[in-house]
């Protein structure tokens, strides 16, 4: 051995050395692997010990113009949870604090994990499991969370109302679907947004901006304060409070007038285009649309045959009746087929004798001024019929047809106005082809039109139109885009609510129009709005062929008329005439705007417009049913029916 | 005097590893400052309350103590050997008497209530020093049964001791002396069974679960293993190129036969294939040993034959032998098993702490993983992970190049000394710190089961830091004699 010692020895040193190396050079192999190859260990490390907690920002609130408050936040709580770190709980105590089955907390957490339902579905974040816990199930919740490993308690503000007015103005806040969290990546699972009403429209300016706060959080799940002290926290940016133009006591008194009924009242202030009040009926308090009732009661809302969540002032279209005769005059002027002079003889009806559309009894032959008084037909269908037969001026009665049609465009009629609400209709007022295609040929006549003339047939408008109508004869040819919010904080108004639109028609012509509509007021078809000697009034009835039922009945107006402060259209459905009901209600918004108060020799008629109930015969029997069986259940004591 | 004294020093230790060690104390001292630190309760790297702090402490006296060592008379260590050994014995078997249970652990001497030592730390250097002594005897034989015999029992009776103290991972260390002994003559058959051994454990546990006809395919892996290393064994030792291919053909084209054979969706028990394969390399070696009349070929055949008895024992060790902790820390290093919540925990954390690192690391003081806690025992086993997230892939390099760069140093000087003593000495010295770097940063990186030994010189703690102190400064001791004779 000893000789082969040293001859041994030296490879022996060398194998031992080349070990050394090897084993080295193998830890510095999986070093790299580690820190420079694979990545995903940073990301385990981050979500190790961050804890990101998402700050949510004060939703903005929304005042009236009066700098009433409408709407604001109050404090509520959701649990939410990391599902990487729940460990098995207590399921029946967790169940219990929160009055859930097992069955629910089940569903509820598979949904969590369904993809589909919850696109950023991640189990290293916070996940939403329940919202809105009231303020017993906080209590309780926050006491045991030390049991339930993974789960925290989250703030959160919810809306909240001072008034019951105004709820599709508003619109509603609710938790975002499916379809918004795979559309906007600012939304998570859980998060709020608006529904419908402004709370959708202004949703980016009311939301704000979410902040995070990184907090380092150790191997026991306890929080060690925040990360670099807060160095790349952001903080959240509150949303922006509106100011509407809705009064919201006028809001509230049109509402009142219009209980038991079906229809709308919009007032603008034809100035600004700034809407004073929007009011449909029927209508719901927008209180019950928030907290964990929303779902039963949105059911309820959306079965109710009238419709309560439709907002009828924008969406709502009926044919405008005699208020579209207006336009009709102006029109005819600006083409110069009629002067201010010229008169046509009515014989009740057109055409003469008892034709369709019938008139009613009148002085005769009229101009154009007592035509609008006192809304005459016959007036109207000659007019259209010398415009669309001038064979002189146009080359053929589609030529004809489309000026008119664009006239009628520019007033605001056909297309969406723009309102800052959303879903609003577009209404209808057909072009040429419209007609070609429906009576397939293009060889048709005026005869076959004649009653768009006095706005039935297939002309539509919203009851926000027929008041734009009345806000731009008010302005004698122009209008703004009617707009809600009045004001938005440290941001002006988009450019769309402060630019004037003009109609093409000369304001000379308008003052022929607004004076036949005072006329209607003094002497004619809306004497019941005269507020004469205190307010000069403008004013045009209609009534809306209804072929389900009675007619609705319109007004459409404006006051004063020289220096005009606001302009109404009033729509009642099933009431009748235009005289019966539209033109007191107008009667009595006029005065609480201008006024701002109604006298007392008009109570009488306050009382006998809000206590009036006029609805169809469907509904009544809805509602007959709806209380039955609330009595029922009700002197049954325990089970209430949730409709 | 004093200043010839010192002369006396400077001029004849090595100043290399000298530089070295209080680069990498230093390197210790702040990392163990980075993972004791608490965003609670902000301690400086002074304070003697917290951690570093009281590292700080036991570097002083470690530096004193290793000063003192290198002042003393080389000769007292070859002299005194066998008392330092007799001594830690003895110290070994007190503590198992009158140690405390700490954490599970019987191996503390409690001296105050913050000082507590570990000798099992210090039986390293005792056992280094007695059989280097052994080693020195006049006219010394390895290769006798009776020499072979006292050193394993002067290495295996510590390792007892320690065991029964309940510190597996230090008993353990005391295998590194197998490589002391290969540089001493130790056949380096030994040594490349050894590894086999371990390879065949490892592929017969991994692939344990798959079934391959008549035995499991980790198996039949082991035995074609087996084939290959008998056919290198065969060149080694006779370069006997013609048997070696023999067998190697034999096996590939019976083994070709039967794959091909499988492609036709016939069922191959490969369990069956295996075992014939396996035999017939046996038969034929005994058959070639007849022939020569060679006890080669009968060796490599009781080889293989020893082997296949190893494979087949080795579920059994695995099971019955090993405690259901030590099966799962093995499984959970041979990634049959993830656990992260228990065993893997610690593992796993210590990979997302380095892995979290990357490069450059986040910066002295800025990690976020070893300072919230998430990876345990981070100031004493796992310290590399610190390392590993605060500095990166450079800090974590330099640190195991300083310590391979130390361990190469020792070789170097070892291999260099003149008498027995001296040199086997100072293997010992470099075959235990790489023991120590390999298992423990080998287990913090996740390529070997959880064994708690610590990392030298960054560690907390005061036996660990001293005890490799008073290791490394007594070869330096040693080396210091050389240069001067």
């Amino acid at each position: 051995m000893s000789k082969d010692n040293n001859l041994h020895s030296e490879k022996r040193y060398y194998t031992i050395l080349a070990i050394t190396v090897i084993i080295v050079i193998v830890l510095i192999c999986q070093l790299f692997n580690l820190q420079i190859i694979q990545h995903e260990y940073k990301y385990s490390a981050d979500s190790n010990a961050f804890f990101k907690k998402t700050l949510y920002p004060a939703r903005g609130t929304i005042s009236d113009r009066k700098d009433r408050l409408l709407v604001y936040n109050q404090p509520t709580y959701d649990i939410v949870y990391i599902p990487r770190e729940v460990e098995p709980f207590d399921t029946l105590d967790f169940c219990h604090i929160l009055g859930l089955t097992r069955d629910q907390l089940e569903k509820k957490i598979s949904d969590v994990k369904d993809r589909r339902l919850n696109p950023g579905y991640s189990s290293y974040t916070l996940q939403t499991l329940m919202t809105q816990l009231t303020v017993r199930e906080y209590g309780l919740f926050q006491e045991k969370l030390y049991k339930f490993p993974g789960f925290y308690i989250q703030n959160r503000a919810l809306r909240q109302y001072n008034f019951v007015n105004a709820a599709q103005v508003l619109g509603y806040v609710a938790e975002v679907n499916k379809t918004a969290l795979a559309e906007d990546p600012y939304y998570v699972r859980g998060d709020y947004a608006g529904k419908s009403g402004i709370e959708t429209s202004y949703e980016n300016i009311l939301r704000g901006q979410k902040g995070v706060e990184i907090l380092l959080r150790d191997a026991h799940g306890r929080i060690k304060g925040k990360y670099e002290n807060g160095k790349h926290d952001v903080n959240p940016v509150s949303g922006k409070n509106l100011k509407l133009a809705i009064d919201i006591e006028l809001q509230a008194y049109g509402e009142y007038l219009m209980q038991n009924k079906i229809g709308s009242i919009v007032m603008i202030e034809p100035s600004t285009g700034e809407i004073l009040c929007l009011v449909t009926s029927p209508t719901y308090d927008p209180a019950i649309l928030l907290g964990r009732e929303f779902g039963n009661n949105y059911k309820s809302l959306e079965q109710n045959p009238s419709k309560p969540l439709f907002n009828r002032a924008t969406q709502g279209t009926y044919p405008p009746g005699s208020t579209f005769k207006t336009t009709q005059g102006l029109i005819f002027l600006e083409e110069g087929i009629i002067t201010p002079e010229t008169a046509y003889s009515c014989a009740g009806g057109y055409p003469p004798g008892g034709g369709r559309p019938r008139c009613h009894g009148h002085g005769s032959p009229l101009s154009l001024v007592p035509a609008i008084a006192t809304s005459c037909n016959s007036y109207f269908c000659y007019g259209l019929n010398a415009m669309l037969s001038n064979r002189k001026k146009y080359a053929n009665i589609r030529e004809a047809f489309d000026i008119w049609k664009d006239y009628l465009v520019s007033m605001g009629f056909g297309y969406k106005l723009g309102v800052d609400l959303p879903s609003e209709k577009r209404g209808l007022i057909p072009n040429s082809q419209f007609y070609t295609k429906a009576f397939k040929t293009e060889k048709w006549y005026a005869q076959n039109v004649i009653s768009i003339a006095i706005g039935q047939g297939e002309i539509l408008a919203t009851p926000l139109q027929v008041a734009n109508l009345g806000a731009t004869i008010a302005n004698r040819g122009f209008f703004y885009t009617p707009h809600v919010v009045r004001q938005i904080q440290d941001m002006p108004l988009d450019k769309t609510y402060t630019d004037r639109r003009y109609t093409g028609v000369k304001e000379a012509y308008y003052n022929t129009i607004a004076q036949g509509m005072a006329n209607a007021v003094t002497g004619g078809t809306c004497y019941g709005i005269n507020l004469l000697p205190e307010i000069a009034v403008a004013g045009k009835t209609g009534t809306a062929e209804n072929p389900h039922g009675r007619d609705h009945s319109w007004f459409m107006g404006f006051a004063p008329v020289d220096k005009p402060q606001v302009a109404i259209s009033v729509l009642v459905e099933n009431a009748g005439f235009g005289a019966r009901f539209a033109v007191p209600i107008a009667r009595l918004m006029v005065q609480k705007y201008l006024k701002g108060e109604i006298p007392a020799s008009e109570k009488y008629l306050e009382d006998n417009m809000a206590n009036a109930i006029i609805l169809p015969n469907v509904l009544n029997s809805w509602e007959q049913r709806r209380n039955d069986i609330a009595t029922q259940t009700t002197t049954e004591g325990e089970t209430i029916i949730e409709e | 005097m004093l200043k010839k004294e010192d002369d006396h020093i400077t001029g004849s230790v090595d100043w290399f590893i000298i530089v070295l060690y209080f680069l990498l104390i230093i390197g210790g001292w702040l990392s163990i400052y980075g993972a004791s630190y608490d965003y609670d309760h902000v301690t400086s790297l002074f304070d003697f309350s917290g951690r570093a702090g009281m590292q700080l402490v036991w570097m002083g006296i470690s530096i004193i103590v290793g000063f003192v060592l290198l002042k003393l008379d080389n000769n007292l260590y070859d002299i005194l050997a066998y008392f330092i050994y007799a001594f830690f014995i003895v110290l070994l078997i007190v503590t198992i008497i009158i140690a405390p249970d700490i954490k599970g652990s019987r191996s503390w001497l409690v001296i105050t209530d913050s000082i507590r030592l570990q000798p099992a730390e210090f039986t390293k250097f005792a056992v280094g020093l007695a059989i280097a002594r052994f080693m020195n005897s006049y006219n010394f034989k390895l290769l006798t049964i009776k020499n072979l015999l006292i050193l394993a029992i002067m290495i295996i009776l510590p390792m007892i001791l320690i065991m029964m103290q309940k510190e597996t991972g230090s008993a353990l260390v005391f295998t590194a002396f197998i490589l002391v002994l290969y540089r001493e003559g130790l056949p380096g058959m030994v040594l490349f069974s050894g590894v086999c051994a371990v390879v065949l454990f490892i592929l017969g546990l991994k692939y344990s679960d798959i079934d391959m006809g008549a035995l499991t395919m980790g198996e039949c892996i082991s035995i074609l293993f087996i084939i290959v290393v008998t056919a290198i064994l065969t060149i080694n030792f006779r370069k006997d190129y013609r048997t070696a291919s023999y067998i190697l053909l034999g096996a590939a084209i019976y083994g070709g036969i039967c794959y091909v054979i499988s492609l036709f969706d016939i069922y191959v028990n490969w369990g069956i294939i295996s075992i014939t394969a396996i035999s017939a390399v046996v038969i034929y070696l005994l058959i070639t040993a007849a022939r020569e009349w060679s006890k080669t070929y009968l060796f490599l055949a009781l080889f293989a034959i020893g082997s296949i008895g190893y494979v087949s024992s080795v579920n059994y060790v695995f099971t019955d032998v090993l405690q259901s902790h030590q099966q799962i820390r093995i499984k959970v290093s041979l990634g049959m098993e993830d656990d992260l919540m228990g065993a893997g925990y610690n593992v796993n954390q210590s990979k997302i702490a380095i892995g979290s690192g990357g490069a450059l690391g986040k910066g002295f003081l800025n990690g976020t993983q070893t300072k919230l806690k998430y990876v345990p025992e981070q100031d004493t086993d796992f310290i590399f992970c610190t390392v590993g997230e605060e500095q990166g892939f450079v800090g974590s390099v330099l640190v195991l190049l300083g310590l391979s760069a130390l361990i190469i140093r020792v070789f170097f000087l070892a291999e260099r000394q003149k008498n027995t003593f001296g040199r086997v000495y100072g293997y010992g010295v470099g075959c235990i710190f790489l023991f120590h770097l390999t298992i423990n940063v080998g287990m913090v990186i996740g390529l070997l089961p959880v064994i708690g030994i610590p990392l030298p010189f960054f560690s907390y703690g005061g036996s660990s830091l001293l005890a490799f102190t008073i290791l490394l400064f007594i070869f330096l001791r040693l080396d210091m004699a050389r240069k001067r004779r």
